[in-house]
């Protein structure tokens, strides 16, 4: 079955939504439709370059002279203009199934800034980069941005919207996928130097992994390892490097420990009180040279994520 | 043929004077179009270069020879120039400028003077535009979007006013070929037995003077916010961040008519030269150009399904763009039925045309899944639409630019190149082209998007592929232009008519003289009167009694 679907509609990343079925049909139909089309066009090109190209030392020999052919022009005009009306109608037909949200889905906050992704569950649990939830429950996204346009895209759910700041918009879907999957989530809109950076993964989870996630936070060991973790999954990455070289924010390179300038000219110790309080409240101190352009990550980044964060910048020599 | 005219007569470059002061304060619109040509393959070079430095940073994962702020700026930098500065002038300003009248019959185009104007106006914008670079550089894509343009370091404003400033140009040239076609056909060349060139460049020229001014609008409302921080666009300052997406894509959207139209004008030139046949459907493909023209102003909407406008206004952009693919698709057939019992020589202007067959085909069909709401959802802003885009605009516009250069080159500089490494150097062109874009619609059918720095791990070999085909490609330019440089210097003199065609270029000498014809062109045979027993006019004026059958 799955050689089958993944012959029908090649390429396509897995199908784990109830939306990918019927889009995946109209890409598949489109795609061995353009396949027959694109033979139907060019067979006859290639018969006629091959069949009527002058062989050498041959002589031209005068052409006849066909200037039109209303039948086949209507038909080649005709034919092509139905097969368009088919895929628009298909086309817009699941395009509205994806735009209204079935009533009894749950709803997300979701807020898009330079660079990552929020989520807001109604429960008021909050999670960065990291979106939780349960297996076969239907999902509706309200979406806004807090800075530029971002693009929401989970490609195995074959979904996507645009955030545009000052305004929400919404995507919905149900996940097919057994408890234990992941999904990418992908910034599809230009947003700047972290664009690329701009990656979340949606986890569908049985409702007890979830309900202990959200009572206990996840457990993480305080090592250099699971400090590191912590850094790309809060996409920490995108502004802040650890081999020294300059990005939005400064290097984390050889900076634990020492005192550093500040734009307001003074200076401070990065220790653990200077990386906790930059981390809830980054406008406080800011570095020299560098814009106050970091969100607050308060309630985003757990007790025990800063202080395995605190082991890995310690070990960043 | 013993037409060759070289000897006789003096060619524009020796009537028209000589030195540096001679190009300068030019009127003659093949001195003007050369100029045009020479500053468009400058160009051409400069995004091709930045092309390939974009495509060498995505061969590995991760940071490869640039940083994400100057992998930003160089995406941005080839777009910008690749758009506006190569290919909506390349083939209108270029070869349009050249041989538009000459098809026509006439001494020149309708105001000289406005084109020489035309082509200072297109340098001092690319010149404003490229030092946006040295000062400090623009990251926000060639697209602009709002509020990332608004409040991103670097000099947009400079970028966008270099923009401002070429659209001018772009209305100027259109403006002038439009007067140019009413008002100086030769007597006998009627509406109906105009060149098809010229009928896509008039489709052109018309959008062009209705659309650009739209650009440049919206371009001075983005630079207004910009430096007075009046709230148009930014919804921090009050304004509509979807609303300049409105009005970017009812002018970008037609503009890639611009683009397209005059690819497909060449196009109908060629096929029916190298086949020695009759056009197919004349009337079809004229019409269909200007059908595109109107169309094409109706369909912005696309770019902008996922953007958050209303969905009943997706479905209406989604119906008109494929009302709009129907002529697109109607001149395909017929260019494939003009081969039809042809006599068909493969020579290099051929062998790019029946590239762009195929290449043109490949990014119209692509269009079909972008076009349907659904699936759109899933391909928009991931590697599909680049691949898309650079199949119709690449794959169809620039090797039809290339094709026409080619095919016109020996009545422009008066000498052949040399025909084995112009095959050769087509044939890379293609086979790169297809090797580095092909691979893009997978990459993007998986979930790649584009404009991105980097990328995850399961994208990585298709990346390498795709690079490896933009070597192919460059390698291909890289030969190109080592011939084409030698054939100035050493290539054989170039008879007036060394394809055997019908249209009026082929009439005068090669080089043409200042004033084009000697005597009146005789346009009793009509453009594709091939195999047609012919009126003489005077003896001597053409040779054989039938068209077209010698070479």
């Amino acid at each position: 079955m799955n050689i089958l679907l993944q012959w029908w509609s090649p390429f396509l990343p897995p199908a784990a939504s109830t939306a990918s079925s019927s889009v995946d049909n109209l890409y598949g139909f489109i795609f061995w439709l353009t396949m027959i089309l694109f033979v139907l066009v060019m067979g006859p090109a290639a018969w006629f370059i091959y069949k009527y190209r002058l062989k050498p030392g041959e002589e031209a020999k005068p052409t006849p002279r066909i200037t039109h052919h209303l039948g086949l022009e209507l038909t080649w005009s005709i034919i092509p203009s139905i097969l368009c009306l088919v895929i628009a109608v298909w086309g817009f037909w699941d395009f509205m199934v994806l735009g209204v949200a079935p009533a009894d889905a749950e709803d997300i906050y979701v807020t898009g800034y330079k660079w990552g992704w929020r989520f807001e569950h109604k429960d008021g649990f909050r999670e960065l980069n990291t979106l939780h939830i349960p297996e076969g429950k239907t999902i509706k996204l309200v979406m806004t941005s807090e800075d530029v346009i971002h693009s929401f895209f989970i490609p195995d759910f074959r979904v996507k919207h645009d955030l545009p700041p000052g305004r929400y918009t919404s995507i919905w879907f149900t996940p097919t996928s057994k408890a234990g999957s992941e999904h990418q989530v992908l910034c599809t809109e230009y947003c700047g130097d972290g664009h690329s950076g701009m990656l979340a993964k949606v986890f569908v989870w049985t409702p007890e992994q979830i309900r202990k996630l959200k009572e206990d936070g996840p457990p993480i060991p305080k090592t250099a390892d699971e400090g590191k973790k912590v850094y790309l999954q809060k996409n920490c990455n995108t502004c802040h490097s650890v081999d020294g070289s300059k990005l939005t924010g400064p290097s984390f390179k050889g900076l634990w420990g020492t005192q550093q300038p500040l734009t307001d000219g003074t200076s401070a110790l990065i220790d653990e009180n200077f990386v906790r309080e930059s981390i809830l409240n980054p406008q406080a101190k800011v570095a020299k040279d560098f814009a106050p352009l970091m969100p607050s990550y308060q309630g985003l980044v757990a007790k025990s994520e800063m202080e395995a964060l605190f082991e890995y910048l310690k070990s960043i020599k | 043929m013993a037409d060759n005219n070289q000897g006789q007569h003096k060619s524009f470059y020796e009537e028209g004077g000589k030195g540096i002061m001679s190009w300068v304060y030019t009127l003659d619109h093949k001195r003007i179009g050369l100029m045009y040509l020479v500053s468009v393959l400058l160009m051409f070079a400069v995004g091709g270069i930045l092309a390939l430095l974009i495509r060498l940073e995505l061969f590995r994962q991760g940071p490869t020879i640039l940083t994400a702020h100057q992998y930003n700026q160089v995406f941005t930098l080839h777009g910008a120039i690749m758009v506006f500065m190569f290919i909506i002038p390349a083939i209108p300003a270029s070869l349009g400028n050249f041989v538009l009248p000459l098809l026509l019959g006439t001494k020149d185009v309708a105001f000289p003077r406005i084109n020489i104007f035309s082509y200072y106006i297109y340098v001092i914008g690319a010149i404003i535009a490229i030092a946006s670079i040295i000062f400090g550089g623009v990251d926000t894509g060639w697209t602009f979007y709002t509020p990332y343009s608004t409040g991103s370091g670097g000099k947009v404003i400079w970028m966008v006013f270099g923009v401002f400033v070429l659209g001018f140009s772009s209305i100027l040239t259109g403006l002038n070929f439009i007067a140019t076609i009413h008002k100086l056909r030769a007597p006998g060349i009627t509406w109906s037995r105009m060149p098809l060139f010229c009928w896509g460049i008039y489709a052109t020229s018309l959008i062009q003077v209705l659309a650009t001014p739209v650009l440049a609008i919206t371009l001075l409302m983005l630079i207004i916010e910009r430096a007075w921080g009046i709230g148009i666009f930014d919804p921090a300052k009050g304004g509509d961040a979807v609303l300049f997406q409105h009005f970017f894509w009812f002018y970008s959207h037609p503009a890639v008519y611009i683009m397209i139209l005059p690819g497909m004008a060449i196009i109908s030139e060629i096929i029916p030269t190298f086949s020695k046949k009759a056009i197919f459907g004349y009337k079809a493909i004229g019409m269909s150009s200007v059908a595109i023209a109107i169309i094409g102003f109706l369909v912005w909407g696309h770019h902008m399904f996922v953007s958050g406008q209303s969905q009943f206004a997706s479905m209406v952009f989604s119906f008109l763009t494929y009302l709009v693919a129907i002529p697109s698709g109607i001149k395909v057939f017929n260019w494939t039925a003009t081969m039809y019992k042809g006599t068909i020589s493969l020579d290099t202007p051929m062998l790019y045309a029946l590239s762009f067959l195929f290449l043109f085909t490949i990014g119209g069909l692509t269009g079909i899944p972008l076009a349907a709401l659904s699936v759109d959802v899933h391909l928009t802003d991931t590697y599909f639409v680049v691949a898309h885009f650079h199949y119709v605009m690449m794959g169809g516009t620039v090797i039809a630019f290339y094709g026409g250069l080619h095919y016109w080159w020996p009545k422009m500089t008066g000498r052949m190149y040399n025909e084995t490494l112009a095959r050769l150097a087509c044939a890379l062109v293609f086979i790169g082209f297809n090797v580095t874009f092909l691979t893009q619609f997978i990459l993007g059918s998986k979930g790649m998007p584009r404009r991105y720095y980097d990328y995850l791990p399961q994208y990585q070999t298709l990346h390498q592929v795709s690079t490896v085909g933009s070597w192919i490609l460059g390698l291909g330019f890289l030969i190109m232009v080592s011939y084409l440089l030698a054939s100035l210097k050493n290539g054989a003199l170039a008879p007036a008519n060394p394809w055997g065609g019908l249209t009026l270029e082929w009439q005068t000498s090669s080089p043409p003289p200042l004033h084009n014809f000697e005597k009146q062109p005789n346009t009793k045979i009509g453009p594709y009167d091939y195999g047609v027993p012919v009126p003489p006019k005077k003896p001597g004026t053409l040779e054989g009694a039938v068209h077209g059958t010698s070479s």
